[in-house]
C-alpha cells in the first residue's frame, strides 16, 4: 500500500517536472530570436575551441594570458553577483524587513551568475579535466589565492543553493522539506557573507602577484579592499537594473501591493550605494594621494584613470544621493547604469588594459570570445526566465500548480 | 621481556631516534640550491644552449649556424626554452641567454592552486602536468615572463625551462652547461657561484659593473648574472625589487582565517541583537 503510494506519488513528481521543462508562451520574442543564434554559435565556437585549443578562438597571447572570459565573465561578473550577499545580510541577519520582497529573486540572480560565470571560467582553463585537483585534495596549493577563491566559489555556490532551496521546495510541494531548508537560510546566509567577503576581496588579491605588470594607478597593496567594497555597490546597482528589468518583463506575477513598496525599496538600495561609493571613492583618493600619484595623471593613463574613478564612481555617487535626496528612482536607475560602466571598468584595467599596460602589442578580444561571453549571458537568462515562469520568486501567484 | 630488557630496547630506540634527528638536521642544513652563474661577458652567442636545451627536451631545435634569428630580441616561447639575444651596448655587443631564473620563492609556485608549479628542495622550479588545470595564473604571475602555454593544442602543456631537473638527479648538470663552450655558464649551488661572482668582480673590477643580477631580485633567484654594462640595457628589469613575490600575498592569506571564523562570529552576535530589537 505504501510502496504503490511512493510510486504514484514518484510518478506524479516526474509528470509535473517534465510539464514544467516545457516552454511557456510565445516563443517568437525579439529575445529569442537574438539569443538563440548567439547560443548556437556560441556552442560551435567551443567545440573549435575544445578541439584546436584555446588559440583557435581567442586573441590571447603569451602576454595576455588572461582576455576577456577571465575578466569579464568572470572578474567582473562576480563583482556584479554581489547583490545577493549584501541584500541577505540585510534581511537575515540585520532583520530588514523592507527587502523581503527581492530576496528571492536577488539571490536566484546570483546563484546563477556564479553558476554560469564561474561556469564560463571552464572554457577558459586549458586543461578542464583537471579542475577536480584542486578539490578532491590530491594537490592542495595552500599558498595560492586562486586556491581560496576557487574554494570559496565552490562553497558559495552551495550556500546559494541552500538559501535558494525553500523556493525549489515550495515549487515541487515538499512543504515537510522546505520548512527545514529553510530553518538552514540564516546559516547559510552568515556563512555565504563570509564566503563572499573573501572571494571578492581574494579575486582582487590574484592581481597582487602582477605587481611589475599592473599600472601603478591601479596597482596597490589594498586592491583586495577595494574589490570587496566595490562589490557591495555593483551588486546594489545590479539589483536596482534588475529589478526594473524583471518588473516590466515578469509584471503578471508581481503582487500589486508589493509594486508599491518597490520604490522605496530602489530608495534603500541607492542610499546604501551612496555609503558604500563614498567610501570607496575615499579610500581610492587616499591611496593616491599617499602614493603621490599626480606625476602620473598627465598621459593617457592618468586620464583612462580620472574617467573611470571620476566620471564612473564619483558622479554615479552624486547622482545617487541627488535621486535618494528627491525621491527619483529614474536617477537611480541611471546611477546605477553608470556604477556598472565603472564596474567594468575598474575590473578590466586591472585584469586586461592596465595589465602589461607597456606591452608592444595589445589585447583586443575576438568576435568569438564576445560570442562565448554573449552565450553566458543569455543561457542565464534563459535559465533566469525559466525559473520565474515557474517558482515561487517574484510573487505568490503560481503556488496553485502542484496542488491542482 | 623483562625490565632491563624493555630498557635496553628503549634506549637503543631513543638513542637512535637522536642520533638520525641529529643527521637528519645536518644534511638538511647542508642541502642548499643549485643554480647557474651566467657571465655574459664570456658568451660569444654561439647559441649552443638553444641547441642542447630543444635537443635534451624534445623541443623545436633551432638552426644555430644562421644568426636571424638574433636580429631581433626574443623571448622565451612554448617552442623554446631558452634563447639568447644580442644587444649592442657602448661596451660592445653583448649576447644575453635567458631561461627561468628559478627564483627562490616563485611567484608562479605561490599562485599555483594544484602546486603543478612546484619548487623542489634542490632549486629547480618544475610543472608537473598531471596536476595543471591550466589557468595560466603563473604566467600572469611571473615577473620574468617565462611560463608558456600552448595555445594551439587540445592538451596544452605549460612550457618552461626546469634547470634540466631529469639529469640533475642523475647527477648530471643542465644540458646548456654542459654545451657551453666557453665556461659563460657555471653550475654549482648559490653560495659557491656567488663566491666566484664576487671573486670576479674583484679581480676585474674595470670589466664588470658590480651588481649581481638575481642575488637579491624578487628575493634571489637561481641563475644569476654577471655584466659590463647596466643590466637595463640588457633587457632585464630593473624595476621588480628585491621582496620575494609570495610576500605580496601573504598579508591577505593571513588575514583569511582571522575572517573565516571571526565574521560568522559576529554577524551571529549582529543577527541575535537584531532579534532582540525587533521583539521590543
Amino acid at each position: 500500500m505504501q510502496h504503490s503510494q511512493t510510486v504514484s506519488e514518484l510518478r506524479r513528481f516526474f509528470h509535473f517536472v517534465l510539464s514544467e521543462l516545457k516552454p511557456k508562451g510565445n516563443m517568437l520574442t525579439p529575445f529569442n530570436l537574438i539569443s538563440i543564434p548567439i547560443m548556437f554559435a556560441g556552442a560551435v565556437i567551443l567545440v573549435i575551441r575544445f578541439i584546436n585549443g584555446l588559440g583557435a578562438v581567442t586573441n590571447l597571447s603569451q602576454d595576455f594570458p588572461w582576455g576577456l572570459w577571465i575578466g569579464f565573465d568572470v572578474v567582473t561578473g562576480v563583482a556584479f553577483a554581489g547583490g545577493a550577499y549584501v541584500i541577505t545580510f540585510v534581511v537575515y541577519v540585520m532583520k530588514v524587513d523592507k527587502y523581503r520582497p527581492i530576496v528571492r529573486a536577488t539571490v536566484l540572480s546570483g546563484l546563477l551568475a556564479y553558476i554560469f560565470y564561474a561556469g564560463a571560467l571552464f572554457f577558459d582553463l586549458g586543461r578542464p579535466w583537471n579542475i577536480i585537483n584542486p578539490i578532491i585534495g590530491n594537490s592542495f596549493g595552500f599558498n595560492s589565492v586562486l586556491f581560496l577563491v576557487a574554494w570559496h566559489f565552490l562553497l558559495y555556490m552551495l550556500t546559494e543553493l541552500i538559501e535558494f532551496s525553500p523556493v525549489i521546495a515550495e515549487w515541487l510541494g515538499w512543504r515537510k522539506i522546505q520548512r527545514i531548508l529553510k530553518s538552514l537560510t540564516v546559516g547559510a546566509v552568515i556563512f555565504g557573507v563570509t564566503l563572499s567577503t573573501l572571494h571578492q576581496s581574494g579575486l582582487g588579491a590574484l592581481f597582487l602577484l602582477a605587481k611589475s605588470k599592473i599600472h601603478p594607478l591601479w596597482y596597490t597593496e589594498f586592491i583586495p579592499i577595494l574589490f570587496f567594497v566595490s562589490s557591495i555597490f555593483a551588486g546594489l546597482s545590479l539589483i536596482i537594473l534588475e529589478g526594473t528589468l524583471s518588473h516590466r518583463v515578469f509584471k503578471d506575477q508581481i503582487d500589486p501591493h508589493k509594486h508599491g513598496s518597490f520604490e522605496e525599496i530602489v530608495l534603500g538600495l541607492g542610499k546604501g550605494a551612496v555609503i558604500s561609493m563614498f567610501a570607496y571613492y575615499f579610500f581610492k583618493a587616499v591611496i593616491f594621494i599617499h602614493e603621490k600619484h599626480w606625476r602620473l595623471i598627465t598621459d593617457f593613463w592618468g586620464a583612462w584613470f580620472l574617467l573611470e574613478v571620476i566620471g564612473f564612481v564619483l558622479v554615479p555617487c552624486f547622482l545617487f544621493a541627488y535621486g535618494v535626496r528627491n525621491r527619483s528612482v529614474g536617477i537611480i536607475r541611471l546611477a546605477s547604469v553608470l556604477t556598472l560602466v565603472g564596474i567594468v571598468l575598474n575590473r578590466l584595467n586591472t585584469s586586461i588594459i592596465a595589465f602589461n599596460w607597456n606591452a608592444p602589442v595589445r589585447y583586443y578580444p575576438s568576435w568569438m570570445e564576445i560570442v562565448v561571453t554573449l552565450m553566458v549571458l543569455m543561457a542565464e537568462v534563459w535559465v533566469f526566465r525559466w525559473v520565474v515562469n515557474r517558482m515561487p520568486v517574484l510573487g505568490a501567484r503560481r503556488q496553485v500548480a502542484l496542488q491542482a | 621481556m623483562d625490565r632491563r630488557d624493555f630498557l635496553k630496547v628503549a634506549g637503543a630506540a631513543g638513542s637512535g631516534l637522536v642520533a638520525k634527528q641529529a643527521t637528519g638536521q645536518e644534511s638538511g642544513d647542508r642541502k642548499e640550491f643549485v643554480g647557474v652563474l651566467v657571465d655574459t661577458t664570456r658568451c660569444i652567442g654561439c647559441r649552443a644552449c638553444e641547441r642542447a636545451c630543444s635537443v635534451e627536451h624534445g623541443l623545436y631545435v633551432p638552426d644555430v649556424e644562421s644568426d636571424a634569428a638574433l636580429e631581433q630580441e626574443r623571448t622565451t616561447s612554448e617552442r623554446q626554452w631558452t634563447i639568447v639575444n644580442r644587444y649592442e651596448t657602448d661596451k660592445g655587443t653583448v649576447f644575453v641567454k635567458k631561461q627561468c631564473m628559478h627564483c627562490w620563492q616563485p611567484a608562479c609556485a605561490s599562485a599555483c592552486l594544484t602546486n603543478a608549479m612546484y619548487k623542489t628542495k634542490d632549486g629547480p622550479v618544475i610543472w608537473l602536468s598531471p596536476k595543471c588545470m591550466g589557468c595560466r595564473f603563473c604566467m600572469v604571475s611571473c615577473p620574468f615572463d617565462i611560463p608558456k602555454f600552448e595555445y594551439h593544442e587540445w592538451n596544452p602543456k605549460i612550457q618552461k625551462c626546469n634547470m634540466c631537473w631529469e639529469r640533475l638527479q642523475m647527477g648530471q648538470k643542465p644540458a646548456c652547461v654542459e654545451a657551453c663552450p666557453t665556461d659563460a655558464l657555471m653550475f654549482g649551488n648559490k653560495r659557491e657561484l656567488m663566491e666566484i661572482a664576487r671573486t670576479r668582480i674583484y679581480r676585474h673590477p674595470e670589466k664588470y659593473v658590480h651588481h649581481i643580477y638575481g642575488e637579491h631580485e624578487v628575493g634571489g633567484t637561481g641563475w644569476l648574472y654577471l655584466a659590463a654594462v647596466p643590466f637595463e640595457q640588457l633587457g632585464f628589469r630593473s624595476d621588480l625589487g628585491t621582496t620575494p613575490y609570495p610576500e605580496y600575498t601573504k598579508q591577505f592569506l593571513v588575514a583569511v582565517p582571522a575572517v573565516f571564523f571571526g565574521l560568522p562570529a559576529l554577524l551571529l552576535g549582529l543577527s541575535l541583537l537584531a532579534e532582540r530589537k525587533s521583539e521590543t
